[in-house]
């Protein structure tokens, strides 16, 4: 079993719950077993298509599993998940990038600083 | 409803005015009930969209996300929501606000010219991801949020 954290927007949608126990040996597999658990979480996660939505980051013991192997990133007993947002908008011009592209290279520029 | 002080609105002015013609952003945190959120505090956020579009944009990262959440731990309160200025647009959410939007949170959104802040108006995204408004209503000075 893996622990997910919640972040409080989406608690709502889990009973209030701040951690969720999962099952799935990969995040992919173990965040669908949230939302299947939490029916209500997933239009919220995952966009029509089924993929995660752009403000939904997926970290695994603090890694962003963009610079890990995404969804298909195995996991074991033990690990925890948190499901963090980012938070983006702005008023109604077209932006010229994906606001996303910027956490991830934040996220990278984190890690290179770590390491 | 949200329930907050006229100074805390005028932080949220004042720290839209302090950004224009960029968009600023931030949390405000308080307590939540059912129907009502009660705001007692604003935690300013750097935006970390790309330079060159924050005139139109506004970004804050998941490690902000983070550490906000742990300072509002600290402080006993709870993140209710995001606070955000529209620069020479109406205090209105924008499409590409709604795309991105988090469910329960309050959204916050002050218009804001050259002259000044203008309106602020609250909003919060329903369970099939419209928006609808939340009324703001203000506490006299002399009540304490509890």
């Amino acid at each position: 079993m893996t622990i997910i954290k919640i972040p409080t927007p989406l608690r709502p949608y889990t009973d209030g719950k701040q951690e969720v126990y999962v099952k799935g040996h990969t995040v992919g597999v173990a965040v669908r077993d949230l939302t299947d658990q939490y029916t209500g979480l997933r239009k919220h996660l995952f966009d029509d298509d089924g993929g995660l939505r752009p403000y939904v980051n997926i970290f695994l013991n603090h890694d962003d599993i963009r610079i890990l192997g995404g969804e298909e990133t195995p996991i074991k007993d033990g690990d925890l998940l948190m499901i963090v947002p980012s938070i983006a908008g702005g008023n109604a011009h077209q932006a010229t990038i994906d606001p996303f592209h910027i956490s991830f290279q934040a996220v990278r520029n984190l890690d290179s600083n770590a390491s | 409803m949200l329930h907050t002080h006229k100074e805390i609105l005028d932080q949220i002015r004042t720290h839209a005015e302090t950004h224009y013609p960029e968009e600023g952003a931030g949390f405000i945190l308080g307590r939540a009930s059912t129907d009502d959120r009660y705001v007692e505090r604003i935690l300013p956020i750097q935006n970390q969209f790309e330079f060159g579009d924050r005139h139109h944009r506004y970004l804050i990262t998941p490690q902000d996300m983070i550490q906000s959440e742990l300072e509002a731990e600290e402080l006993g309160l709870v993140i209710l929501g995001v606070f955000h200025s529209h620069p020479n647009h109406p205090a209105i959410p924008s499409e590409f606000d709604r795309e991105r939007a988090l469910p329960w949170f309050s959204y916050v959104i002050t218009s804001v010219h050259q002259d000044g802040a203008q309106e602020s108006r609250s909003w919060r995204l329903t369970d099939d991801r419209r928006f609808e408004e939340e009324e703001i209503m203000i506490l006299p000075a002399d009540k304490e949020i509890s």
